[in-house]
């Protein structure tokens, strides 16, 4: 028997935006019936070769909780890769909920951050592994600083500090979005995610200004992330993850084929 | 079991240990059909046994000694897959919770090792080093399958079917006799996973 080198692979992740339990955000895939089908959409990517996907829930109203967990099931139904689910998430409730509902993950973001014992409670109850903590970073006046509210909001927490404290919390993952370069398709904040990654020694996912292939590359070989996630690329079809894989490949990082 | 019985069902032991909708769903989607085991009387009734679990190993043992159930799987004769925690219930001993465990394969379950450089928990696709075993018939050879677990099963080459390293070599797949543990999740591991969920659900013995 032989035996090929065992590597972690890094995971390419797509996000998708989630509004009445619809896909919201342009979708442009040729031989999507529905677009707004988050089912549909999912199995597409999966069949694609995504390796995880995000959920991310948007809904503003009360009213959302239920058609988010009819959604999740109806994902966990027809989805064989792992899902995570953001947004919303304020207590032990909600995440029970939405693993019962066969969500793998959880991300949670500003409640965190406004009462960070809740990391702790989700690790306990639920074990490590399903917390994810995504943080929204932007540079001010010198500083990394954790916002909310899509960035409009600053916090008094200093990025590389409150990710160290979510670790030992309890969180099992981190997700890290640039504000800087969200939108921008000029590259990840390669500089600051490597900074954060050799602090700390959970897994972490680069979000926030992929455009193209070689900012992958870039990121998994200069952060040396474990994973990174893009929404519009994929959305739009700028880029294939099969393509984006091989290239990937190509440039000796490990992914799954 | 004897060869003209039909491999008619999977019975799923149900002790509360982790959410099992992704399991049943991806069983669902092999149309394989399955149920809940609760009593020794529904073990009977499935020519297949699937021990999930997710979680802490210790508890999830305290878990299954409450349902009165841990002398009957022990002695079972059927095909039997334990997946990830259910994996680690079949050997002897876990550091998670300094836990007894059933004993079937005399292996221990152990912590990862920080000082190795790597993060914890092992989560992500990973490759298998496989063995010719019914588990992964036509399971492509750099196939990868999902894993999110923070205690290993020891190498040891008398019950290891697929290896893997990270951190260390340690057991991603072991058999003894009718007992079979997979470390990842074939429910998770798209195509390749669903394929050894079929590969199981053939398995004679």
């Amino acid at each position: 028997m032989t035996e090929p080198n065992n590597m972690l692979s890094k995971r390419i992740i797509p996000c998708l935006d989630v509004k009445d339990g619809r896909t919201v955000k342009g979708v442009n895939f040729v031989d999507l019936r529905d677009a707004g089908d988050p089912v549909e959409l999912a199995a597409q990517y999966a069949q694609q070769g995504a390796d995880e996907l995000v959920f991310l829930d948007i809904t503003a109203t009360h009213e959302r909780r239920k058609t988010m967990i009819e959604m999740v099931k109806s994902v966990a139904r027809q989805l064989n890769i792992p899902f995570t689910i953001g947004g919303g998430i304020t207590e032990i409730a909600d995440a029970e909920a939405l693993l019962n509902a066969g969500a793998d993950k959880i991300s949670i973001n500003s409640a965190a951050v406004r009462r960070p014992e809740l990391i702790e409670e989700l690790a306990k109850a639920f074990g490590v592994q399903f917390v994810v903590v995504a943080v929204d970073t932007k540079y001010v006046d010198g500083r990394n600083m954790v916002h909310l509210n899509g960035g409009r909001l600053i916090t008094e927490l200093q990025t590389e500090s409150w990710i160290k404290q979510a670790e030992e919390l309890g969180a099992g993952e981190i997700l890290l979005t640039s504000m800087d370069h969200d939108g921008t398709k000029a590259g990840f904040d390669c500089g600051l995610l490597k900074k954060i990654n050799d602090n700390i020694n959970i897994p972490i996912i680069a979000s926030g200004g992929a455009g193209s292939m070689e900012h992958f590359t870039e990121v998994f070989q200069k952060a040396n992330v474990d994973a990174a996630l893009a929404a519009s690329v994929f959305h739009y079809g700028e880029i294939l993850i099969p393509d984006l894989k091989q290239e990937l490949s190509r440039n000796n990082i490990p992914v799954r084929i | 079991m004897d060869n003209n019985t039909k491999n008619n069902s999977i019975g799923i032991v149900n002790y509360g240990a982790g959410n099992i909708f992704s399991l049943t769903a991806a069983l669902e989607r092999q149309q394989i059909p399955y149920e809940m085991v609760n009593t020794e009387a529904d073990l009977e009734k499935h020519s297949h046994i699937i021990i999930p679990g997710v979680g802490h190993a210790g508890a999830a043992m305290e878990k299954l000694k409450q349902t009165g159930l841990v002398e009957a799987i022990k002695a079972l004769k059927k095909p039997v897959l334990g997946i990830c925690v259910g994996m680690q219930l079949l050997t002897a001993h876990s550091e998670e919770g300094n836990a007894d465990l059933l004993n079937i394969a005399p292996v221990k379950t152990k912590l990862f090792d920080k000082e190795l450089g790597i993060k914890i928990p092992h989560m992500g696709w990973n490759n298998v080093n496989f063995a010719n075993n019914s588990l992964f018939i036509n399971v492509k050879p750099l196939a990868q399958f999902y894993f999110v677990h923070s205690y290993f099963i020891e190498y040891n080459p008398i019950f290891d079917i697929a290896s893997v390293t990270y951190g260390n070599k340690f057991s991603a797949a072991i058999q003894k006799d009718n007992f079979f543990g997979v470390q990842f999740h074939p429910e998770k591991s798209g195509e390749a996973g669903e394929q050894l969920l079929n590969n199981f659900f053939n398995v004679m013995i």
